[in-house]
C-alpha cells in the first residue's frame, strides 16, 4: 500500500469531519440572511472555536481511554476568574491571563493526578472534581458580573487584516503550539498507547502514567483557554450550571463527530475541531430556516444521539459475534 | 423454637461482621462520625422527628439510586437520571390535566415515560454497542429537549395528584412516611431480584465478564436492556415522589440528584466496574449522602461551599476504599 493510503485511512474521521463541517457551512451561509460576508463567518466562527477549545481538551483525555466530564466546569470556573483578573494595564492584564491558564492546568493535574496515582475511575473522579471546580466558579461570581480588559477581547474576538476572524488564528496557533508537539511527542504517543492497550504499552517500556497525566494536564490547560475566550466574548463571569452541563456534553458529542473513538487510541484533535465547528454550526441552522429557538435543545439531543449512533454501524463489520462483548 | 432462631441469628452475627464488605463498614462508620459531628453542632440532631426527617429526604435518592446501582452493576453508567427523574414528574402532572382517567394513571403514564427513556439506553447500550456513558447522556438531551417543547419554555403549572401527594407525604402507618415504606419495599424487591433470581445473578455476571456470561448461553443483551428500562422507570418513579413531596414538577428538579445517586452507589462499596457491591452498601450511601446535605444546610454553607465540600468528600472516601486495583 502507497504511503498516501495509510495517512488517508488514519485520517479518514478527521476528513470525514470535515467534509461536514464544510457541507453545514455551506447549507448555513446560503440560506443566511446576509450571505457569505466575513461578519457571518466572524460570528460563527466566534462560537465555534469556544467549543473547540473544549473539545480539544475532551480528546487528550478521551485519547487515553477516559473521559473528562468536568471540562464544562474548568471552562466555567476560569470564566469566572478570568473577569476578575483579566483586567487592567497590559502588565496586569498578562499576569492575569497567565495566572488563569496556570488554573487551567492545576486543575487538569488534579483531576490527572485522581485519576492515574489514586486510581479512581475518570468518570466519577471528574464527576466530583467538577463539583468542586463549579462550587469555586460559585464562590468567585455568585452573580453573573465582573469585566475584562477590552482593548484585548476586542482583539482577539475581532478580525485580522478585516477577513480572517482573529479567533480562528487564535485556534490555529494553539493547535500548533500544543496539540502538534504534544501528538509528535514521546508522551503523546504514550498517551494513545494507553488507550490503544495499556497492558501492552506497559509491557514496551512506554511510560503511561507521564503520558496520561500529560493529557490530562493540557486538557485542564485547552479548557482554562476555552474559559478566556468565553469572557472575551461575554465581557463577564457567570457560574451557569447549565451551561458548564451543555458544554461538557457537546465536547463529547463533537469529539464523537470529529472521528476520535471513545474506547481510546483513535482521532486526533484537528478532527474534534471540526466536529465542534460542525456541530455548532448544524445547531444554527434552525435559526436560518427560522425555526422556533425552543426547538433547539431537542434538535441538538436528535443530532447527538444519531451521531453516537453512527458508531453501530461498526457492528457490520465484526465477523465474529464475540467481538461484540469487549 | 423462638430461641432456636434467636440462637441461629446470635450464632451467624459474627461471621456476618466478619463476612461484611469493610466498604460497607466504613460508610456504616461515616454514617455514624456524621451523625456525631451533627449532635456536638446542633442538639436537635438526634431527635426521631429529624432522623424520621431525613430518612423521608433520603428515599427519593434511595429510589432513584436503587435503579443507578442495577446499571452499575452491570459495569455501565446511566448519566440519564437528570431528565428522566424530570420527565417522569413532568409527564405524571401533565397527565393529571387529562380529567379522573388521567389523574388515575398519572403515576403509572410518568413511570412508563421514564422507563421509555430506558429502554432507548438499553437498545443503543445492549444491541447498538454505543458506551453507556454516551448514549445515556445523548437521551438525556433529548429528554430535556422534548420537555422543553413541551413545556414551551416556562415551568409547568400543572400541580401534583392527590395520590402523589399522599405517596411522598402521607402516613400509612402512623410515625413512619410513605416515602420510607416505598423505598423499603423497593430495596426489598431489589434485595429479592439481586440474591434469589436468576435475573439477579445475570447481572453480577455480566458485570463481571460480559463475555463469560453470553457464552454461558445466557442473553446478555436483554438483561442489559431491562435493567435500563428499569433503572429509567425507578428515576420517573422518584420524580413522581418528588413532584409529590414539592407539589409541582420542575424542569431542573432532577439536576440535583445525578451525582448523589452515583456517589451513593459507589460510596456504599458497588464497584464502578461493575460486577461486584450490595444494596444494603447503597442504602448506607444514600442515607450518608443525605445526612451530608442535611449538615452543610443546617450550618447555612452557601451552594458553592456545598457543592465544594461534596466534590471533596466523595474524592477523599473513594481514595479511602474505591481505588482499582494496582495494575500489574
Amino acid at each position: 500500500m502507497k504511503d498516501w493510503r495509510y495517512w488517508l485511512a488514519e485520517q479518514r474521521g478527521t476528513l470525514l469531519a470535515l467534509g461536514i463541517f464544510i457541507v453545514m457551512f455551506v447549507i448555513y451561509t446560503s440560506n443566511h440572511p446576509a450571505g457569505f460576508t466575513a461578519n457571518v463567518v466572524q460570528t460563527a466562527a466566534n462560537k465555534g472555536v469556544l467549543l473547540a477549545f473544549v473539545a480539544m481538551a475532551q480528546t487528550l483525555v478521551v485519547i487515553t481511554a477516559g473521559i473528562d466530564l468536568s471540562v464544562g466546569m474548568i471552562f466555567l470556573l476560569t470564566n469566572c476568574l478570568a473577569s476578575w483578573l483579566v483586567v487592567g494595564t497590559p502588565m496586569q492584564t498578562t499576569l492575569g491571563v497567565i495566572a488563569v491558564l496556570a488554573v487551567g492546568l492545576l486543575c487538569g493535574a488534579l483531576n490527572g493526578a485522581i485519576v492515574i496515582y489514586g486510581r479512581l475511575q475518570p468518570i466519577v473522579a471528574t464527576i466530583a472534581t467538577g463539583a468542586v471546580y463549579y462550587g469555586i466558579g460559585l464562590l468567585l461570581r455568585p452573580f453573573p458580573g465582573g469585566s475584562v480588559n477590552e482593548d484585548l477581547a476586542d482583539a482577539l474576538t475581532g478580525r485580522v487584516f478585516g477577513v480572517v476572524p482573529a479567533s480562528i488564528v487564535v485556534l490555529l496557533a494553539i493547535v500548533l503550539v500544543i496539540w502538534v508537539p504534544f501528538s509528535r511527542s514521546v508522551l503523546g504517543r504514550a498517551a494513545y498507547a494507553a488507550g490503544s492497550s495499556e497492558t501492552a504499552a506497559y509491557m514496551s517500556g512506554v511510560p503511561i502514567r507521564r503520558g496520561k497525566f500529560a493529557a490530562y494536564t493540557l486538557a485542564g490547560l485547552l479548557a482554562a483557554i476555552g474559559g478566556l475566550f468565553l469572557t472575551f466574548f461575554t465581557y463577564t463571569g457567570e457560574a451557569a450550571y447549565a451551561s458548564g452541563n451543555s458544554y461538557t456534553l457537546f465536547s463529547i458529542a463533537a469529539v464523537v463527530l470529529g472521528g476520535v473513538s471513545l474506547f481510546g487510541g483513535k482521532g486526533s484533535a484537528i478532527g474534534a475541531i471540526f466536529g465542534a465547528l460542525a456541530f455548532r454550526t448544524i445547531g444554527d441552522l434552525l435559526f436560518v430556516f427560522d425555526f422556533d429557538p425552543l426547538w433547539q435543545p431537542l434538535f441538538q439531543g436528535v443530532i447527538l444521539l444519531v451521531a453516537v449512533s453512527l458508531g453501530a454501524f461498526a457492528l457490520f463489520r465484526v465477523r465474529n459475534r464475540l467481538e461484540w462483548f469487549l | 423454637m423462638s430461641e432456636t432462631t434467636l440462637g441461629g441469628i446470635a450464632g451467624r452475627m459474627p461471621r456476618f461482621i466478619r463476612r461484611a464488605d469493610p466498604a460497607v463498614l466504613t460508610a456504616f462508620a461515616c454514617i455514624v462520625l456524621l451523625l456525631f459531628l451533627g449532635s456536638l453542632y446542633s442538639r436537635s440532631f438526634l431527635s426521631p422527628e429529624y432522623l424520621l426527617q431525613q430518612l423521608k429526604v433520603a428515599s427519593f435518592l434511595g429510589v432513584i439510586a436503587t435503579g443507578m446501582m442495577l446499571v452499575i452493576l452491570l459495569g455501565q453508567i446511566d448519566l440519564s437520571v437528570p431528565w428522566a427523574v424530570a420527565a417522569g414528574a413532568m409527564m405524571a402532572c401533565a397527565a393529571a390535566a387529562y380529567g379522573p382517567v388521567g389523574v388515575a394513571l398519572a403515576i403509572p403514564f410518568g413511570i412508563l415515560c421514564g422507563m421509555l427513556i430506558g429502554v432507548v439506553n438499553g437498545i443503543g447500550v445492549a444491541y447498538l454497542r454505543i458506551p453507556s456513558m454516551i448514549i445515556t447522556l445523548a437521551t438525556n438531551a433529548v429528554a430535556q429537549g422534548l420537555m422543553v417543547v413541551y413545556t414551551g419554555g416556562f415551568s409547568p403549572q400543572d400541580s401534583a395528584t392527590g395520590a402523589m401527594r399522599y405517596l411522598a407525604t402521607g402516613f400509612a402507618i402512623p410515625g413512619v412516611p410513605n416515602a420510607v415504606i416505598i423505598w423499603a419495599l423497593i430495596g426489598a424487591a431489589m434485595v429479592f431480584v439481586l440474591t434469589r433470581t436468576s435475573f439477579g445473578r445475570t447481572v453480577y455476571g455480566i458485570g463481571n465478564r460480559e463475555r463469560a456470561a453470553y457464552l454461558s448461553g445466557i442473553d446478555t443483551r436483554r438483561v442489559v436492556m431491562i435493567a435500563f428500562a428499569v433503572s429509567g422507570g425507578l428515576s420517573a418513579f422518584g420524580g413522581v415522589l418528588l413532584a409529590g413531596y414539592a407539589s409541582k414538577a420542575a424542569q431542573s428538579m432532577g439536576d440535583a440528584y445525578l451525582l448523589p445517586s452515583i456517589a451513593a452507589v459507589v460510596l456504599g462499596g458497588t464497584s464502578i466496574l461493575g460486577g461486584r457491591g450490595s444494596y444494603l452498601g447503597t442504602v448506607a450511601g444514600v442515607i450518608l449522602i443525605t445526612l451530608l446535605q442535611s449538615i452543610l444546610s443546617v450550618m447555612q454553607m452557601p451552594e458553592a461551599g456545598r457543592q465544594i465540600i461534596y466534590g471533596v468528600v466523595i474524592v477523599a472516601m473513594l481514595l479511602l476504599y474505591g481505588r482499582a486495583p494496582a495494575s500489574r
